[in-house]
């Protein structure tokens, strides 16, 4: 069925020079030959090689543990166990910041002493003069352990009786949300639906696996040069080495990609533990196999909604319980799940809700943040629901939606209201218009279509009271320089920063380089999470050189004896605006500042509005910043005899707010809804009674470019956005609808709903079959 | 069995060095400082340390170091610099094909051998010869991009000295 595109309302964007041009990226030609440096290219003099020595088995006591042999490898020159290093926690505070909540007693200790927990937990660290040494002294520790009883699914951890992962239960997070009168909800509904769904265990498979090296400086300073998305990390590393805050600095390096997967600690403190105590520069890369075995995945969920609606669509109750697999330790598990439930009503007006979204930890491998940070699994549910809510009422998907998408002014189910642009029905009509009309179905070959709309927060949870400083300063010869400690993870984070940068001091994008990830010597940015960066740090980029050009222009003002309204700052010259004859090169006005004193520098620090956390009976109360909205269509064949899916389009449109670098942009878009369509189609790191059976990129299978259409962008820009220039944040939200429009697509073309992902052949087979049954 | 001494050339520079019978090339040549080829998988699932092995694209790790003898191997450093970047380089940078960075110096060695024997590749051709390097950032749509960018440029540059 085709819908009218719904026009948008009138926007002005003030013209600019630098933002909204798809410019090449400060980092793309270093990059493209060869020169940028990434952690594991590094080498230092007299360098020891790290390994880990790691545990086999899911649950059990460790009864003996002995590096004697080890120890006496020739060339061995380090091992570490639990008892070098007593109480040590690896701890995942987001850092820096305040409101952090986990349940006390179960953050993973550095290296396990008497208990392990997964397969793959930590045990022991070796350090080696070559590779090959430390590989064979991993297989000289001798081990004993005595088994215990594991639980391996999330349902069953939280049974009576079931084994018991951290005391007093597993059960390691429970958010709830109140609102309206659920009872009288349901009562007023003319319908419910019901549908429970399932996701699977996800890998982030970023291309470059964990790596770092560390060293022990002149001042007593540990330096590690990492892979990592947060740098404030050095507190955490200081407090499980042993050593005080200001003896840790975090070198970051450019990322070979990271999407949640170095939000928490990976290398850094092996590698602070191994240089501390050998006193020589240690290198530890994993291996693909290590890496995955090493780092976290995406939560599992069980999510089940119970929806009340009248004949015409309009929703009348939510219902939600959500189950997440945290595996052995929670790390990040508690947010997750709160991004769950406060995400879990999808871009709906609902009145009467109530969710509950828990956190349960198994003897599975560890979860923790991934791009979406639950918002996907949400989305993956609420949408597929939608489309079971239509088929049930005989509705188009779309109009159901358009009953209920929520609206500016409007209120989710926190009670928080939406103040900026809630383009979902913007969206939605054009990205269902360009997918255009369906392919015709040939013999065995069914054609569907399907989309998704989402909402997603960018910025972190308000009661973490989140800042992110930034320095900017001219030279003299009219150059300016950006330091600021952001990592960036691939997706142009830090030309964000030096685009806005140039905007603002009236710059060519080539005149400005920026230094950044260094725990020591740039200016604290936190985390490259949660969608943050470009709101927070590119804030403070911007009130940084503002204050910069404030002090130029005020100099520029008693030179040419104009009002500072009247000057602009363009093509590094200064100038009268209504006479641009009259100008005066940037260098020139530098000089002239810098003979008087003025200072042409400026740290900002950008504070995040702050708020109390939400009520913890009633889930009520402002939690994130803003939210970012759009959608994703596709469209599908689908082979009924063998069960193979063909992607035959894809479209995405976004409301970013406004595009700084619309190349970056569409990068983000195409690159998340390639992750999104990996995991509805191919994803599966596929885990039994433990153990990981998909541990290489043989076996875990992300898309390559001949599973992917070429995916058509759409991006909007409604100005509304709390970053820099009205930008709302991409890089998350670009990833959240895509599985939903694939599954719902799958769904369209078969007649029929698969409840948990991957969508495999044999799933999509056994579906066909059921359908032919009934019929 | 013993270290032997093999010699070869990388990027026009000659190496003769004492190797392990068991080293992968990409091992030899990550220890020779060639730093631009990337380890991401070493079992040849992920192309990002591919190297043209007398003008062929070969992944790194799958090749003992000793098969190099006399061998020319060329690396994405080998085909450019920051200053005088290779036209595939320089279209990979301004088309949005680059993010993390770490699949890009494989991607551009596969795209150069695909381009040295077909200047006009149709989108299906490109996302064949590409289909041997995994990247998680791009969703490669810009790779194509980028490869079409760079057919075009080099055909320019073909026709220009055949003028």
């Amino acid at each position: 069925m085709t819908h009218a595109v719904k026009p948008l309302p009138p926007v002005e964007l003030p013209p600019l020079r630098q933002i909204g041009k798809p410019l090449r990226r400060v980092d793309a030609m270093g990059k493209a030959v060869g020169q940028t440096v990434f952690a594991g290219d590094y080498t230092m003099p007299n360098m020891l090689h790290g390994k880990v020595f790691r545990s086999s088995e899911p649950s059990a006591r460790i009864k003996r543990l002995d590096a004697t042999k080890a120890r006496e490898l020739p060339g061995v020159v380090c091992i570490l166990t639990a008892a070098d290093l007593p109480d040590a926690k690896l701890t995942t505070d987001m850092p820096g910041q305040t409101g952090q909540k986990r349940r006390a007693g179960t953050d993973a200790p550095v290296l396990a002493s008497d208990r392990v927990r997964y397969v793959g937990e930590p045990i022991a660290l070796v350090a080696a003069e070559t590779l090959d040494i430390a590989e064979r002294a991993l297989e000289l520790i001798d081990i004993e352990y005595e088994m215990l009883a594991g639980v391996f699914d999330p349902l069953e951890a939280m049974r009576p009786g079931a084994p018991v992962v951290h005391e007093p239960d597993n059960i390691v997070a429970h958010w709830k949300i109140r609102k309206g009168d659920i009872e009288a909800g349901f009562a007023r509904a003319d319908r419910i639906v019901q549908n429970t769904f399932r996701s699977q265990f996800v890998d982030h498979a970023y291309l470059e696996p964990e790596s770092g090296v560390a060293w022990v400086d002149d001042q007593s300073v540990i330096n590690i040069r990492v892979s990592t998305q947060v740098v404030e990390h050095f507190r955490s590393i200081a407090r499980a080495v042993g050593v005080p805050h200001n003896r840790i600095r975090v070198r970051g390096t450019m990322a070979g990609g990271r999407f949640g997967g170095k939000e928490d600690i990976t290398v850094e403190i092996y590698l602070a533990l191994l240089a501390k105590h050998t006193g020589r520069p240690v290198r530890l890369v994993y291996t693909r196999e290590e890496s995955i075995q090493a780092h976290s995945k995406r939560h599992p969920v069980i999510i089940t909604h119970r929806t009340g609606v009248k004949e015409d669509g309009r929703i009348t109750a939510a219902e939600i319980e959500a189950v997440a697999d945290a595996g052995a330790y929670p790390y990040l598990s508690t947010y997750v799940a709160l991004y769950i439930a406060v995400q879990g009503c999808g871009p709906y007006r609902v009145d009467n809700v109530s969710v509950d979204s828990k956190a349960v930890a198994t003897n599975n491998p560890f979860t923790s943040a991934m791009r979406g940070f639950g918002a996907p699994q949400a989305c993956l549910v609420y949408e597929q629901h939608m489309d079971e809510i239509a088929k049930a009422l005989g509705m188009d998907p779309f109009e159901l939606r358009r009953a209920n998408y929520i609206r500016t002014g409007e209120s989710i189910s926190t009670g928080q209201v939406i103040e900026s642009a809630a383009w979902l029905e913007e969206t939605a009509t054009r990205a269902l218009a360009a997918l255009g009309e369906k392919t015709p179905d040939r013999g065995p070959v069914k054609v569907g279509q399907g989309f998704a709309s989402y909402l997603k927060s960018y910025g972190r949870i308000m009661w973490f009271h989140d800042t992110s400083h930034a320095w900017v300063g001219v030279e003299q010869d009219g150059t300016v320089v950006v330091r600021c400690g952001v990592p960036d993870l691939g997706g142009g984070n830090v030309n964000s920063l030096c685009q806005i940068a140039a905007e603002v001091l009236g710059v060519p994008l080539q005149e400005v380089t920026v230094h950044s990830t260094d725990s020591a010597v740039t200016p604290l940015a936190g985390t490259t999470t949660a969608t943050r960066q470009l709101y927070m740090s590119g804030n403070a980029v911007f009130q940084a050189a503002t204050a910069v050009r404030d002090v130029l222009l005020d100099r520029a003002c008693k030179y040419f004896e104009e009002p500072p309204e009247a000057l602009d700052l363009s093509e590094s010259k200064v100038f009268v605006k209504n006479d641009p004859s009259q100008s005066l090169p940037l260098s020139d006005l530098v000089k002239m500042c810098a003979s008087e004193g003025l200072q042409l520098s400026n740290l900002a620090l950008f504070a995040a509005p702050f708020t109390d956390p939400l009520d913890p009976e009633s889930g009520q109360g402002r939690i994130f910043p803003d939210f970012t909205f759009g959608a994703h269509a596709a469209e599908v064949a689908v082979d009924t005899e063998t069960g193979e899916i063909t992607l035959l389009k894809s479209v995405a449109c976004h409301d970013v707010g406004r595009a700084i670098n619309p190349a970056s942009v569409v990068g983000q878009i195409v690159g998340g809804s390639a992750m999104g369509i990996g995991q509805a189609l191919m994803e599966d790191i596929r885990v039994e009674r433990g153990i990981i059976r998909a541990p290489s990129l043989s076996e875990y299978l992300i898309p390559t470019s001949k599973d992917l259409p070429m995916t058509k962008t759409i991006i909007l820009e409604s100005g509304t956005g709390l970053g820099p220039f009205g930008a709302k944040g991409i890089g998350e939200p670009a990833l959240t609808p895509a599985a939903p429009a694939v599954a719902n697509a799958v769904a369209d073309a078969i007649g029929a709903r698969i409840y948990d992902l991957p969508l495999t052949p044999e799933k999509v087979l056994a579906a066909v079959d059921r359908v032919d049954g009934e019929s | 069995m013993e270290a032997k001494v093999v010699s070869f050339t990388v990027n026009g520079r000659g190496h003769v060095v004492a190797l392990a019978p068991n080293l992968t090339l990409l091992r030899a040549l990550r220890d020779l400082g060639y730093t631009d080829i990337k380890n991401g998988c070493e079992k040849g699932d992920c192309g990002a340390c591919a190297v043209l092995l007398d003008g062929k694209a070969v992944n790194s790790c799958l090749v003992l170091a000793w098969q190099a003898e006399g061998a020319q191997i060329v690396t994405d450093a080998g085909l450019g610099t920051m200053d005088v970047p290779h036209p595939i380089q320089e279209a990979f940078a301004d088309s949005g094909a680059v993010q993390c960075g770490y699949c890009t110096p494989g991607m551009i060695i596969s795209a150069k051998a695909l381009l040295d024997r077909n200047l006009d590749p149709t989108d299906e051709e490109i996302c064949e010869a590409m289909a041997g390097n995994l990247c998680r950032c791009t969703g490669y749509t810009q790779v194509v991009e980028a490869v079409h960018m760079a057919a075009q440029k080099m055909q320019e540059a073909s026709d220009d000295t055949r003028r």
